[in-house]
């Protein structure tokens, strides 16, 4: 059964699409100024298309909403016919990152508009192509629930990042480049064959169940001859069942799933291209892989890990909560120790993200959507902050915090907006950050699978984020002013940087202060998850 | 004494139009041999216009010949088997040919060894190739094989000499002589396997092996121990034309010596051949040689350890590579590799005709990204031959972004990146490869494609990334060059986005 009516999750989808096609048609050289506009026009318009989404969005219901399913492929595989669907649709967590990267695209986007990067590196055209085709696939890549089609968009988004670091980069861009596209595609591709065997197993690649026919996510649980967690353990986990872990199957596929999402997210250990990464990347790069790309792999985690494999997630629940930890406090500490600021909010991402893993893993309710929010605070905070990075870069020409100083004093407005883009990364209540770490570390405190020892040693890392964040602001805005710029004219935002700026504001008040929207967005659609783990 | 029939009989006995594809190629290419010489200097370019004809013609009949609907033919007293599988395969090795073509006139040109003869021989070899995919019989595949290889070796020595007499490239003899010689060698295992395998069952025809086999496998019997070295051997001669290890070694001299286009032809319609081969060789006619009832074929382990040991190989040899006709000389090993993924799976009884298909895929996907990159290393080398290394390619982004834009969508092809013919074809072979079971050889066939990740890339890297110049020849290709390039780039695109398309394609394809 289909539902193939257009819907809107489809138009959202597509729209960036149109975008590139009108790129595609422009001539590079002569229309050289249109095509920033052309990008910019596109973004907006899909935000709009997203918005109108969430205004379509019904939070109190527990299924896939504006939901589009078209059979694409029947492939035969020996006895089975397994069925490949482009299958579209939207719960909570998928509207609230499908908004985030909406929200984040346009603001990139306004980034790079006055960025001397083309003077030098040119390929005006194909920076905003692949940033269009960019925000296509990470649309998908949320909206999408059918596995195989996610594997395509997951991997797509892969192209046009390599290329955004690799060409229009700073001098280490193709060791970065390279690194990033290597380090990802391993991860992804033994995802791959997760997902082969799981589709092979259950004769579709659909996760949920639609129109009559069942998703994968509940033939998972009725797969037979296998000793599943519960059944070794029982739902009250009396007792540990150690062979769980490396004998069975679904804990195998677990790990395939995790692989990929892991090194996304980054979970320690997998993180050390991350700052390579971040760094070479232009700032509209930064900005999108911290804003967006990072919170693939937790999305991917609570979408496909949870729900897939809820026995072996249990079973592995403390090991990648215990790395979560681990990722905080290391990633705080390390980004304490940087001179150079891009590196500094890079490795502050490992840290930011180590809570939402914290988060993922309480498997329960608060943690959870905790988990959520903070993806989307972080995308917001972190993004600002390289944004930050990038305009000083713009000026300056320089990385190292040692060459700043005074920054404040010259550019007020903008030491303003810094500093409140810096606190509400580092939690400061009324601000969004607050919200989100404040939610997980309830969750983890009240979660049945992980201990108290994982919030305490969490919440060391809300006072370190504080240190180094706190470090790198008095160090690169406070003081004297070490290196006075050529012209007066130079410590002017110009509009675009302004304009970048407003929403992310808007945005950091108003989830700090009010929330109660978001949390109710969340509410259905993370029941039905934790509903899987409740004792 | 027999009685010889009318032609009327032998037409209807033979079912000879079933073989009409491959035997009408061949035979336009007899009458190519007239039309070349009666050309003259001055419209050489008859010739090649003449046998793109020709494959329209044979492409047609194709069509027509093989609607899968039809289900399988015999045709030639047994000989000869018209099914799905020869109908795909055929067009496979036809839109190959076509490109290889239209690649060559510029090639040979500016090169100037623009001789007839050569596409007279590409067409004969295409044509080997065409019977070998549709050999139902011990014989056929080994004079098709002949067929298919004996122009291959004067193909590859083409660069030798100028048409006016001056040497041109030691390397191009070298490469006709190696391949002649080695190919020769891998015809005696063949020719042996062959006549061992007669020796066991009494039989040549493969559907008839496979009724024999039956009866004695499992067995201790003399005849049990002759089939299986027969096997084995048949398994080393085709292993040399489809160069997997350990049987590679002459690929990566021959693939750099040889003419471009040669290079690029020969990898997929000898490959293509040779697979073909091997799966009506094993699937069809040996997949009940089994040493316990219900278990796998008893080839199946070593196919496995043959695909093992040609993806870490191919893949990580390639990485040492800096000429770019070498590595895609182990890039193509390293892609037979993938193909012996899925024949291993076919040696599973539920998956033979899923793994079957799945080969079938891989090898149109590698058919036209193979092709396309070779078009484009073609393009850009120099008169002498040389510019075909890796730092020669720095820049082509800025001098010619339309071919470096190709170049990029064949390397992420190669690599298995969706949206691309390269990813549908991996994603079916492992997809085979994890329904018979065969978890480990999955994984590292995923591993491997990461390792191969790293120099595909680094060609995008220098075309994109690297600043400066490389050696770069100015813009000399004709438009054929870009013509073979867009055929290779919308056939993996399109293959690539749209991926029912292939698997409906082989969907009817069943040899077991």
């Amino acid at each position: 059964m289909d539902v193939t009516g257009l819907s809107l999750t489809t138009i959202t989808l597509f729209l960036p699409m149109v975008g590139l096609a009108i790129l595609l048609f422009m001539n590079g050289e002569t229309q050289k100024a249109n095509l920033k506009w052309v990008a910019f026009a596109t973004s907006v318009v899909t935000f709009f298309a997203s918005v109108l989404m969430w205004i379509n969005f019904d939070p109190s219901a527990s299924d896939l909403q504006m939901v589009q399913r078209n059979t694409w492929a029947e492939i035969s595989l020996g006895d089975s016919v397994i069925n490949v669907s482009y299958f579209v649709g939207v719960d909570g967590i998928s509207m609230l990152l499908v908004l985030l990267t909406t929200f984040i695209m346009p603001i990139s986007i306004l980034g790079s508009f006055g960025s001397h990067i083309f003077e030098e590196r040119g390929r005006e055209k194909l920076y905003y192509i692949f940033l269009m085709l960019l925000e296509w696939s990470m649309i998908g890549v949320f909206v999408v629930h059918d596995l195989i089609i996610f594997y395509v968009f997951w991997e797509v988004t892969l192209v046009p990042m390599y290329f955004l670091i690799g060409i229009w980069g700073s001098e280490e861009r193709i060791y970065a480049a390279v690194k990033f596209f290597l380090y990802t595609m391993a991860g992804s591709i033994l995802m791959l064959i997760a997902i082969l065997y799981v589709g092979n197993r259950s004769g579709t690649f659909s996760t949920y169940s639609a129109g009559g026919d069942i998703g994968v996510i509940e033939r998972v649980r009725n797969w037979e001859g296998e000793g599943t967690y519960w059944d070794a353990v029982g739902p009250e986990g009396e007792s540990e069942d150690a062979g769980f872990l490396f004998n069975s199957v679904e804990s195998w596929l677990f790990l395939g799933f995790l692989v990929a999402f892991a090194i996304k997210v980054p979970i320690f250990p997998f993180h050390s291209w991350l700052p390579d990464a971040h760094v070479q990347a232009p700032t509209a790069g930064s900005v999108i892989l911290a804003g967006v790309l990072l919170k693939m792999g937790t999305y991917g985690i609570v979408r496909f890990n949870l729900n897939l494999f809820p026995e072996a997630t249990v079973a592995w629940a403390p090991t990648i909560a215990f790395l979560g930890v681990v990722g905080i406090i290391y990633g705080a500490w390390v980004s304490y120790a940087q001179d150079n600021v891009k590196k500094l909010v890079a490795y502050s991402s490992v840290s930011h993200l180590g809570f939402v893993v914290v988060g993922i893993f309480a498997l329960n309710a608060q943690g959870l959507q905790g988990a959520t929010l903070q993806m989307v605070n972080h995308g917001i905070s972190t993004g600002g902050l390289f944004l930050i990075v990038g305009m000083l870069y713009e000026r300056w020409h320089t990385k190292e915090m040692a060459d700043y100083g005074g920054v404040w004093k010259v550019m007020p407005l903008f030491g303003g907006i810094s500093l409140v883009i810096s606190l509400s990364s580092m939690g400061l209540p009324g601000l969004n950050g607050f919200i989100g770490e404040f939610t997980i570390l309830l969750g983890s405190l009240g979660s049945d699978y992980l201990g108290f020892a994982f919030t305490l040693f969490a919440t060391l890392g809300v006072i370190m984020a504080a240190v180094y964040l706190l470090k790198m602001f008095q160090h690169v805005f406070m003081g004297e002013l070490k290196r006075p710029l050529s012209s007066e004219a130079l410590y002017k935002l110009s509009w675009s940087e302004k304009a970048a700026f407003i929403p992310i504001i808007i945005m950091i008040f108003w989830m700090g202060i009010q929330p109660i929207v978001f949390f109710n967005m969340l509410d259905v659609s993370v029941d039905s998850i934790v509903a899987l783990f409740v004792r | 004494m027999f009685e010889s029939p009318t032609i009327a009989e032998f037409l209807a006995d033979s079912n000879l139009h079933s073989t009409l594809p491959a035997t009408l190629l061949l035979t336009w290419t007899l009458i190519l041999v007239l039309i070349d010489l009666f050309a003259g200097e001055d419209r050489a370019h008859w010739t090649p216009v003449a046998a793109c004809i020709g494959l329209g013609i044979s492409f047609l009949a194709s069509l027509a010949v093989y609607s899968p609907a039809e289900g399988e033919r015999i045709a030639l007293y047994g000989m000869f088997i018209a099914d799905a599988f020869t109908g795909f395969l055929n067009m496979v090795i036809l839109v190959a040919t076509l490109i290889a073509i239209l690649m060559s006139w510029d090639y040979l040109n500016r090169a100037d060894i623009h001789r007839g003869e050569y596409y007279i021989l590409a067409l004969i070899s295409s044509a080997g190739a065409m019977f070998m995919v549709a050999a139902n019989d011990l014989i056929v595949i080994f004079v098709a094989l002949e067929l298919l290889s004996i122009p291959l070796y004067i193909l590859a020595a083409f660069r030798s000499i100028k048409n006016d007499g001056s040497e041109l490239s030691l390397k191009s003899e070298e490469s006709g002589m190696k391949y002649f010689i080695l190919g020769a060698f891998s015809s005696a295992f063949l020719i042996f396997g062959a006549a061992l395998v007669y020796g066991a069952t009494g039989e040549t025809n493969i559907p008839q092996i496979f009724s024999v086999v039956g009866a004695i496998a499992g067995g201790t019997s003399a005849a049990t121990f002759y089939l299986l070295i027969g096997v084995a051997l048949l398994v080393v001669g085709l292993g040399f034309k489809v160069a997997v290890v350990p049987f590679h070694m002459w690929t990566p001299d021959v693939y750099e010596g040889a003419p471009t286009p040669v290079t690029a032809f020969m990898s997929v319609t000898a490959k293509v051949g040779g697979f073909a081969a091997l799966l009506r060789v094993l699937v069809t006619g040996l997949s009940v040689l089994v040493l316990a009832e219900g278990g796998a074929a008893v080839w199946q382990a070593t196919a496995t350890i043959i695909a093992i040991v040609t993806l870490v190989l191919g893949n990580f040899v390639a990485i040492s590579q800096r000429n770019l006709k070498r590595m895609l000389a182990y890039s193509s090993i390293a892609h037979a590799g993938y193909i012996m993924v899925a024949v291993s799976a076919a040696g599973t009884a539920a998956v033979n005709d899923a793994a079957t298909q799945s080969a079938l895929i891989y090898m149109m996907a590698y058919m036209f990204t193979n092709l396309g990159a070779f078009a484009v290393v073609m393009a850009i080398e120099r008169e002498d031959g040389s510019g075909g290394e890796i730092d020669d390619i720095i820049g082509l982004a800025k001098t010619r972004p339309l071919m470096a834009m190709a170049m990029t969508v064949f390397m992420l092809s190669l690599t298995g990146v969706p949206l691309t013919a390269g990813f549908v074809g991996k994603f079916m072979v492992f997809a085979s490869a994890l329904q018979a079971g065969l978890f480990g050889l999955a994984v590292i066939g995923v591993l491997t494609s990461v390792v191969s990740a790293f120099y595909y890339v680094r060609v995008i890297v220098n075309m994109y990334l690297r600043d400066g110049s490389g050696d770069l020849q100015p813009a000399l290709e004709t438009p054929y060059v870009r013509w073979a390039i867009n055929i290779a780039l919308a056939g993996t695109l399109i293959f690539g986005i749209f991926y029912p398309l292939a698997t409906n394609l082989v969907g009817m394809v069943s040899i077991a």
